[in-house]
């Protein structure tokens, strides 16, 4: 079975189906990451290319892992942010791109909706690796299949995601496939950084950090971008640990064995206290594995589609 | 030259006019006759058969931008007149916010003479503060003087509340009108109205409490001082109310809305369509029936279009980097029709005066008269042409509109002044060749 979609754009209205496909898919690419050859040749002879106009060494080094792993030839396009802001040049640049015969394009855009505007104006296959505030489908599906492994499902699962849900991309993208999965999905933060609106999109909200704790079989703790949001979203980034950081002493309180996921990099001792984030509830370096065997799964189910 | 308009609907509410299936016979583009044609008319007169259609003091759109000077490769005065000409109107006011700035005489008497000989009058909106910067008052006696009809920081509210006091107390003794575009310059770094809708597209929200603030400030500011303050392209359900209230205490405020404001909600920003990105934004159903609803009860006296034309290279682009505004002259009559006359919420009496009338009443301009003697300045036009929007066929030298391949009933066909019409895309003269 196929998937229904060209681009994985994000995760709003991509059906249960799909979602399961893709899961299922990560987790046959994930048992050949435990061979001592990770190589298949399912992508060979594809191009993608690896569009990055925000810099994030993480997800790309990922999706790179995963188009080595497929035998995909990958090409990497960092363009630095102040000089993208006119729409020409990005326009001009995938016409650019596009004319080479690329097969696929995985992009990281500071702007929402820059993936759909791609598509509008390129053939490839495209695959948005986070942009702006908007989504991020394949962090969220890496969470999605961290989470099923480790609990065995995600059906009636309750999930929190902890922190600055306005400002993250894969908030909204774990939203969205976790409701579809039959999950229930709440949000805890300081007020200030939940978007106007969230409970419409049937999701709780929770300000306290030890009820969030106490409610929820997984918590999934964002980063806390501290350059730009303290003092302005909240008074300072002690307060901030104080009243919405993990600690063991907090676990320890609300006496449950919640799983911890982070999309890392963790700040140690803000939204997460050090010995939680090396602790026995999370599962932080096992998402970033799964991370490849789910872009493995992605970049397979769409370059093999035509 | 006499110019007969034949079997045409004379409408002028202001006048009281309302005649139907009757002739103007027009000379030298002056009204010579309104009623039935006798034989002597016709002879060397040219014909125009308008079954049908109304013949209306000419329609004039307070809220445009025409880019010169400055940016000449997205409008320029002429273009913009052809584009208003086009769209059904015979006046319009400029916005200030050109390169340079509409804040001297010089600026207000080069757009004058660009305009000079176009059918479509243009008046100067000039800025309240130097540079539109909000921190110096502008020449205003110098610019009133120059023909400026009201004053205006548009782009952004007039920056501070004592700096706004002193315009609205300033411009008082020319009894001009201060336009204020409402919007709280510390909310408004945002791309798309807040709601579900932000939410859902991850875009950076713009809260409509911004818009609220402003038009608070403004109210209070207007009746503090006894001046006129206008609301220009009012966008929230609030506002609306707002202005409704201050309208009955006898505070001196108008207000206007814009036709994406009436027909669009920010759904149509779902596609990240940039066409669909404004300033103030599309905002929600319930801001739009508010809307419709101060439309009918007069608390929103007259419609602009906020033309703002852009070129593709900047409209092509990501959506929070993309330009505000669309392309308006050309489709707001069509709007109006649609949306409000064929909706049952205004009377064809009731578009007149919020697209022709009250503009002009608010700018302290002469309204057209239908009197013998007097020259004609008409907007004819037939509220059942259904018609197709066709950005390709636009005047305006910019094609931004989220209104492209739009299905409308009602358009303007044809309009009269200074002597000139313009009908089925040609210019013709009225006047006497010697
Ligand atoms: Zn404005």
């Amino acid at each position: 079975m196929p998937l229904s979609s060209n681009h994985l754009l994000g995760l709003q209205g991509v059906s249960k189906e799909d979602l399961q496909l893709i899961l299922d898919t990560a987790h046959t690419f994930r048992e050949i990451l435990d061979r001592p050859i990770k190589k298949v040749p399912t992508l060979q002879g594809k191009t993608i290319v690896n569009l990055f106009y925000e810099s994030s060494t993480r997800t790309r080094i990922s999706f790179e892992l995963a188009e080595k792993r497929l035998s995909a030839d990958a090409i990497n396009f960092a363009v630095s942010g102040s000089s993208v802001s006119k729409g020409e040049t990005f326009k001009d640049t995938i016409k650019n791109i596009e004319a080479m015969k690329i097969d696929m394009v995985i992009v990281r855009h500071s702007a929402a909706g820059a993936p759909v505007y791609l598509t509008k104006i390129c053939d490839a296959n495209i695959i948005n690796a986070g942009d702006g505030t908007h989504e991020h489908p394949t962090q969220a599906l890496l969470d999605m299949y961290s989470i099923r492994q480790k609990l065995g499902k995600l059906e009636g699962l309750k999930v929190c995601i902890v922190g600055d849900i306005a400002h993250s991309r894969v908030a909204l993208s774990n939203i969205f496939g976790l409701q579809t999965m039959g999950a229930k999905v709440s949000v805890c933060g300081p007020s200030t950084m939940i978007p106007k609106n969230i409970k419409d999109l049937g999701v709780e909200v929770i300000y306290n950090i030890d009820e969030a704790i106490q409610d929820n079989d997984v918590l999934n703790v964002l980063r806390i971008q501290l350059e730009r949001n303290a003092g302005e979203y909240f008074p300072s980034i002690r307060e901030y640990a104080k009243y919405f950081g993990i600690t063991n002493e907090r676990l320890d309180k609300n006496g449950k064995d919640v799983l911890i996921l982070h999309p890392g990099p963790i700040n140690r001792g803000v939204e997460l206290s050090s010995e939680v984030a090396d602790g026995s509830n999370q599962i932080i370096l096992y998402q970033v594995t799964n991370g490849v065997a789910i872009r493995m799964a992605v970049l397979y189910l769409l370059g093999t589609l035509n | 030259m006499k110019t007969i308009l034949k079997n045409v609907n004379v409408i002028n509410p202001a006048e009281k006019v309302n005649l139907r299936g009757t002739n103007i016979i027009l000379n030298n583009g002056l009204i010579e006759k309104i009623g039935e044609l006798k034989f002597e008319d016709t002879s060397n007169a040219e014909e125009f058969d308008f079954s049908g259609c109304y013949v209306a003091p000419g329609f004039f759109d307070m809220h445009v931008h025409l880019r010169e000077p400055g940016r000449e490769d997205e409008e320029t005065v002429v273009t913009g007149c052809n584009s208003a000409a086009s769209g059904g109107f015979t006046g319009v006011a400029c916005m200030p916010n050109t390169e340079p700035t509409i804040d001297s005489a010089e600026v207000v008497n080069f757009i004058k003479k660009q305009a000079k000989d176009h059918l479509v009058d243009v008046h100067s909106v000039a800025a309240a503060t130097i540079g539109r910067k909000g921190d110096q008052l502008s020449p205003m006696a110098e610019l009133a003087e120059a023909g400026a009809v009201a004053f205006s920081d548009d782009g952004a509210a007039i920056k501070t509340a004592s700096i706004l006091k002193r315009v609205i107390e300033y411009s008082s003794i020319y009894k001009l009108p201060v336009i204020e575009h409402c919007e709280d310059e510390s909310l408004s770094n945002g791309a798309m109205n807040e709601g579900l809708n932000s939410t859902f597209l991850g875009l950076p929200p713009l809260p409509s409490v911004s818009e609220d603030l402003i038009v608070i400030r403004d109210i209070q500011m207007a009746e503090y001082v006894g001046g006129k303050v206008h609301i220009a392209h009012i966008s929230t359900k609030n506002a609306v109310a707002l202005v409704r209230e201050a309208k009955k205490k006898g505070i001196q405020v108008t207000a206007e809305v814009t036709p994406h404001h009436f027909t669009l909600t920010d759904d149509a920003v779902k596609s990240y369509d940039t066409n669909a990105k404004m300033s103030p934004p599309l905002r929600t159903h319930e801001d739009v029936d508010a809307i419709i609803e101060g439309l009918a009860d007069g608390t929103i006296d007259c419609i602009a279009s906020d033309h703002a034309p852009h070129s593709p290279e900047e409209k092509e682009a990501e959506f929070q980097f993309a330009p505000n505004g669309i392309v308006g002259l050309e489709t707001a009559v069509g709007l109006s029709v649609s949306e409000l006359v064929h909706k049952k919420k205004l009377t064809v009496e009731d578009l007149i005066f919020k697209l022709s009338i009250n503009p002009r009443k608010i700018l302290s301009l002469p309204l057209p008269e239908f009197k013998v003697g007097e020259e004609a300045n008409f907007t004819i036009f037939d509220i059942n042409k259904i018609w197709t929007v066709d950005i390709t066929k636009f005047k305006s030298k910019s094609k931004n509109s989220p209104f492209d391949r739009r299905l409308l009933t009602g358009n303007s066909v044809a309009v009269i002044n200074k002597g000139k019409m313009f009908n089925n895309n040609k210019w013709i003269s009225l006047l006497n060749t010697d």
